[in-house]
């Protein structure tokens, strides 16, 4: 047999595809079951009204209807629906509402049916009576007196306040030669995967199980929740993400549908499926952002920060979902970015409005904070006329202070900023291409360069950060099973979601016991089969996941070391793995195939007395810090003043996650990442009107970036690994949102700065840049 | 309504009601969970199978407009268990994450193969607008379309 | 997502469909490639009783040279006439506005005769069909008729068509030499719709100056129409930058502009004066050659 090649640090083409490139993938939409029931939900159209009257009786005499059921019928019999993360204010949270409709797409009834066209025929044969109620659209509005409140128990729209004036700030503010004011605005997203959520559920009456088949990133998570609001025992709940068509955080939740469904497949003894329309999609699953901030800086004359003082108005929505009023929280600690700021001061408001809840999305408040500071970074550049490169290295974090204790009180683990930002400034030529920006201004052509050297923060623990309530802490797990035929499976408590962790963990594990990637198979997502989990989010798969892979195969491989040293008689920390043998380190030309030592283990030839047959073994890693990635990317786009119309010219991206388990998927991982980023900074935003309807309220009016949206982008890295992890890794699920929306933001800006433009809120559509424009223009003339 | 549709070779004849989809009737009726439904408003593409060779988007057509229609699913593009130079494209250049956008995106690539054999990375990316993906930034999903049209010339 | 109930009726001829119309009136829509149709039933926000197939109508899907015209069926799809020599090389602009419809999938069954009918305030073609001078071709119970461009647009999603008629076919003059034509557009970058579309249309005399304008616009009001405005301030005059300039400043003149989340009604407005002033020079571009 032909030695086998080291996996890690290799392009693996991935092991997920054969099955999702033939359409043999099986998504929550393909689970069918015998019997199945189809579920549809009546939304609120309104924004904020008293629910006057629910009349279901039509629905219910529809033929092909089963049930129905409104807010009323429930209460009582399904508690309030999560919010794990601590506030002051934590309203309750009923899967239908009752008294009232609190957002458009607020669930009202739901009806169950033999199939998905009849359900969706008696949704309009329910009556539905609502007394309209003033709306809150506005977070700042929220806050003010008179303002109609969402949730009149508490007396106030304010869910939670959270505020940090460090000792020393005043002085440090007032070291500055000069300050800067300014408001930005990080404006509501809509994650919009390309799978809506979907939910199956099945309810065993004779094993008293129920299997909820959820498109969710927190199988286990998910599990314990529901395990509390249907009361059934942890082992009585499975829950199984199949395939999962995308999440960016608004997976990581616990939603109305599924405590429903559950519930109702109990109930009716059949099992449900729902799956959400796109509109309900873009009404009713969490969004992400929302942050209005108002900014002060405090700067030397040579650039260097001595203080920022950042006050935000941060917008939940009309509920708190699982982790809503967590989210900001990472905004704040990572206002400093890559930077020595002297000191920082933070007071956050967390606010109700009219309008669906926020939560995670890709980033999850660390984009918010991103754009805050590479924003003022230019602002300061701008401010000073100083070239924004010279701002930001006058004040990187030097590459010899990690690990580093920035102004937020977090210890960054390691770091070469100025590495990464020499990288991208080499390949974009940045000094040739200010000449051609100054050559093309004199021809009326507005270029513009625009850079931001990022600084995220991932795989977040250690547990005593997360919320109790979670029920699970910042460790991740795996289970490494030798079977007897010498194959092996990995068991992972992370949920990949086209991350690509079937193919990175095999990887990892064929190295570890010196065998091929084929002959290893990584299970995931089902909590009858995988040991408890977390999940994936937060860019922690890989760090804290593949961590605990290395530690279960680490049991294993001593195990098997111990067996091999007693069948060679040689001292088993003389032994390593490789190619399908272990062998002596000194000399690999003695060794054992690896399938004896299984067979002396599962005890079918030669077993060996003293040690426990079988061959397996879990590790559950608990960080001891976070780590936190970085990069610099720099975009050059072309500004058209007529229309307001921005080109991308160029895209350079020089990421740093540590070590790379596979490039392919790294790669991936990052421009998918731009790409969202960047549909923040030009496209994206979800508006609410005044009266808070939802006005993208589906894709004819919610722009993602198609292709032609998005430019080839230059890629490099540089590697910096970690020491909080034997892998050396990082984390780069998030980077490339996160580096991406500043750096196109400042790209625009600077396109703008002959016209003494200094900033224009996101998204940058053409019409507010042209606007600006002729702003600039008609002031310049007065 | 009867309606005899051939899909993927296979002719079949079903009674389906005149307001379901074909989406519906390829995934319900005919079992081919291959093809998806992203949205509502004809914009992710998800559901795009070819009919007669050319690719349209499944959740826009009733059943009975595909009536006496020659249709290809994502399940049929693979001949003899040898993959289609475009499913091949994308896992060699991995063209998908999630998965959910990519049957739809290897038939409209299909379709612009079909049309194009040469096309530049800007044809590519104008082919697909019809194509939603929020997972890959599209760049890889370029690369797997010129693998497959480089390998089919 | 799921339709209402409504029944099936499928046509095989223009006739056939007519003898539908005029037994279901008012409960009944034609369906072609259904495009427009049926992304509205999805969401119910059309429901109609009865739906009359028409896609199987071969005489409505051809595109061929009668008397001098150009002449396209109803039921010719977008991508058929974006791929059709005929139109590529005698009504350019047509031709343009068709390649820049959705998308392919979208054009591969979407019907030139479906958006007519339709009226979409942000489609495409009614900015082609319009600067072209095309005649729409209507077909009813008392016969048939001929309606001009300028005419069919009425307002918002309604047209000249009577409920029991059916839309037959558009017949174009071809362009002639020293005449040149091109579409452009600014798509709303989520639904690809035009926020403002503009075909132009431009003779040049034997002196050189423009002997014929024509202009259609469509994304900017409530229904696509003819800039007269831009039309007679350019006819006449030689094709010089200035000229065209002030010409096209009149593109949204007396127009009571759309204004949505994409843009407002004064940058629509000047959207459609830089790209009035874009299509007359890229028709101007094709003229000289």
């Amino acid at each position: 047999m032909a030695a086998l090649p080291k996996f890690i640090g290799q392009p693996i083409r991935r092991r997920e595809d054969p099955r999702l490139i033939t359409g043999e993938g099986t998504y929550v939409d393909d689970v069918k079951l015998a019997g199945m029931l189809h579920a549809a939900l009546m939304r609120s159209p309104y924004a904020h009204a008293k629910i006057s009257s629910v009349d279901l009786s039509a629905a219910r005499k529809h033929p092909g209807v089963i049930c129905a059921l409104s807010g009323e019928d429930l209460a009582g019999r399904l508690p309030s629906l999560p919010c794990v993360a601590p506030a002051q204010n934590v309203p309750e949270h009923p899967a239908l509402a009752r008294g009232k409709v609190r957002y458009v797409g607020d669930a009202v009834a739901i009806v169950v049916a033999t199939d998905p066209y009849t359900a969706r025929d008696a949704i309009d044969l329910i009556t539905a009576d609502f007394d309209p109620l003033p709306a809150v659209v506005d977070a700042e509005k929220a806050l003010q007196p008179g303002a109609p409140l969402i949730h009149e128990n508490f007396g106030t729209n304010l869910a939670a306040k959270a505020e940090m004036t460090p000792p020393g700030f005043d002085k440090a503010m007032s070291e500055a030669d000069k300050t800067l004011k300014f408001r930005l605005v990080n404006q509501r997203l809509t994650p919009t995967m390309m799978e809506p959520r979907g939910v199956v559920a099945h309810w065993e009456h004779g094993y008293k199980q129920l299997t909820l088949w959820s498109s969710t990133q927190i199988p286990h998570l998910l599990r314990s929740q529901l395990a509390d609001m249907l009361k059934l025992g942890e082992n009585k709940i499975r829950v199984i993400a199949p395939e999962v068509g995308g999440g960016f955080g608004a997976k990581l939740n616990v939603y109305a549908e599924e405590a429903l469904l559950g519930y109702l497949a109990m109930e009716l003894d059949r099992p449900i499926k729902w799956i959400e329309t796109r509109r309900e999609n873009m009404a009713a699953t969490t969004h992400g952002r929302g942050h209005v901030t108002y900014v002060e800086v405090g700067f030397k004359n040579d650039g260097a920060i001595t203080a920022i003082k950042a006050k935000f108005f941060c917008d939940m929505g009309a509920y708190l979902q699982l982790l809503t009023p967590a989210i900001p929280s990472f905004t704040a600690l990572m206002v400093p970015g890559c930077y020595r700021v002297g000191a920082l001061a933070f007071e956050q408001n967390l606010i109700f409005t009219n309008k669906m809840a926020t939560d995670a999305y890709r980033g999850a408040g660390r984009p918010e904070a991103c754009y805050l500071i590479e924003r003022t970074m230019d602002m300061v550049a701008a401010e000073l006329g100083m070239d924004p490169v010279q701002v930001r290295r006058k004040n990187f974090i030097p590459k010899d202070a990690f690990p580093f204790t920035t102004a937020a009180g977090l210890q960054y683990d390691s770091g070469d900023y100025e590495g990464a930002l020499n990288k991208a400034l080499a390949m974009v030529g940045y000094d040739k291409l200010r000449t051609e920006q100054a050559a093309a201004r004199q021809q009326g052509r507005y270029l513009g360069i625009g850079v931001s050297t990022y600084v995220e923060i991932c795989g977040i623990g250690p547990s005593a950060l997360l919320p109790p309530k979670l029920k699970g802490g910042g460790w991740e797990s795996a289970t490494v099973r030798v079977e007897p035929d010498s194959k092996v499976t990995v068991l992972t408590g992370v949920s990949p979601h086209g991350q690509g962790q079937e193919t990175s963990f095999a990887q990892i594990a064929a190295d570890a016991l010196g065998i091929d990637i084929d002959d290893i198979n990584v299970l995931h997502g089902d909590t009858a089969i995988v040991q408890y989990g977390i999940g994936t989010f937060g860019s922690r798969a890989t760090a804290l996941g593949g961590t605990a892979l290395v530690m279960a195969l680490g049991k294993v491989q001593e195990k098997m070391k111990t067996i091999a040293s007693r069948l060679m008689e040689v001292p088993p920390q003389q032994l390593i793995f490789t190619n399908r043998t272990i062998a002596l380190a000194s000399d690999p030309s003695k060794s054992i195939p690896l399938q004896k030592v299984v067979e002396a283990a599962y005890g079918y030839k030669q077993p060996i007395p003293g040690v426990e047959p079988g061959l397996d073994a879990s590790a559950f890693f608990e960080p001891s810090g976070c780590t936190f990635p970085f990069g610099t990317h720099i975009a050059v786009v072309e500004v058209d003043p007529q229309t307001g119309a921005v080109k991308f010219l160029r895209y350079v991206a020089v990421d740093d996650c540590g070590k790379i388990i596979n490039p392919l998927l790294v790669d991936g991982q990052l421009q998918g990442g731009i790409a969202q980023g960047l549909g923040q900074a030009l496209y994206e935003e979800t508006v609410y009107d005044e009266n808070g309807q939802l006005v993208t309220a589906s894709l004819m009016d919610y722009a993602i970036p198609k292709a032609q949206m998005v430019p080839a982008i230059e890629m490099a890295n540089t590697v910096t690994p970690t020491n909080l992890n034997p892998l050396g890794v990082k984390g780069v699920g998030e980077a490339g949102t996160i580096g991406s929306t500043p750096c196109v933001a400042n790209a625009v800006m600077d396109a703008l700065k002959p016209f003494g433009i200094r900033h224009i809120d996101m998204p940058l559509k053409p019409e507010k840049i042209w606007r600006a424009i002729q702003e600039a223009k008609q002031a310049k003339k007065g | 309504m009867q309606v005899k549709i051939t899909v993927n070779g296979q002719p079949r004849e079903d009674a389906v009601e005149p307001r379901m989809l074909l989406v519906h009737y390829l995934r319900d009726v005919a079992g081919l969970t291959g093809t998806h439904v992203g949205c509502e408003t004809t914009l992710c593409g998800a559901c795009t199978i070819l009919m007669n060779g050319q690719a349209v988007k499944s959740c826009t057509m009733l059943a009975v407009q595909a009536d006496g229609a020659k249709l290809t699913t994502i399940e049929g593009l693979a001949k003899n268990g040898q993959l289609h130079p475009l499913q091949e494209g994308f896992w060699e250049k991995h063209g998908l994450q999630c998965g959910f956008c990519t049957p739809g995106m290897i038939m409209a690539a299909v379709d612009l193969l079909s049309r194009n054999k040469n096309p530049s990375d800007e044809e590519i990316r104008h082919a697909l607008e019809g194509n939603l993906c929020r997972c890959t930034g599209y760049q890889h999903i370029v690369e797997a379309v010129q693998y497959a049209a480089h390998k089919m010339r | 997502m799921f339709p209402a109930t409504f029944e099936y009726h499928r046509a095989h001829s223009v006739k056939d469909a007519l003898a539908l119309l005029k037994r279901f009136g008012q409960d009944a829509k034609l369906l072609s490639g259904g495009h427009s149709l049926l992304p509205m039933m999805k969401l119910r926000l059309a429901q109609p009783a009865h739906l009359i197939d028409i896609g199987a109508v071969g005489e409505l899907a051809q595109i061929a040279e009668e008397g001098g015209k150009v002449v396209i069926g109803a039921g010719v799809t977008h991508q058929q006439i974006a791929d059709s020599a005929l139109v590529r090389g005698k009504l350019q602009a047509l031709a343009e506005a068709a390649a820049q419809i959705g998308d392919v999938q979208v054009r591969n069954r979407g019907t030139l005769g479906g958006s007519l009918a339709h009226a979409d305030p942000a489609a495409d073609y009614p900015a082609a069909v319009l600067a072209l001078e095309g005649e729409v071709k209507l077909e009813g119970a008392q016969g048939t008729r001929t309606v001009k461009a300028q005419d069919f647009f009425v307002d918002l999603l309604t047209t000249a068509m009577n409920p029991d008629e059916i839309l037959r076919q558009v017949s174009f003059s071809p362009i002639a030499v020293g005449t040149g034509c091109a579409y452009l557009k600014r798509p709303q970058p989520a639904s690809g719709f035009a926020l403002v579309g503009v075909a132009a249309l431009v003779s040049l005399g034997r002196d050189g100056s423009c002997e014929k304008v024509r202009v259609g616009v469509t994304g900017l009001g409530s229904k696509a129409f003819r800039a007269a405005g831009v039309e007679s301030a350019l006819a006449g005059k030689k094709p010089e930058a200035n000229a065209i300039a002030a010409a096209a400043a009149h593109a949204a003149d007396g127009i009571d502009c759309l204004s949505d989340i994409h843009a407002s009604a004064d940058f629509r407005a000047e959207l459609a004066r830089v790209y009035t002033r874009r299509a007359i020079e890229k028709a101007l571009e094709r003229c000289a050659r």
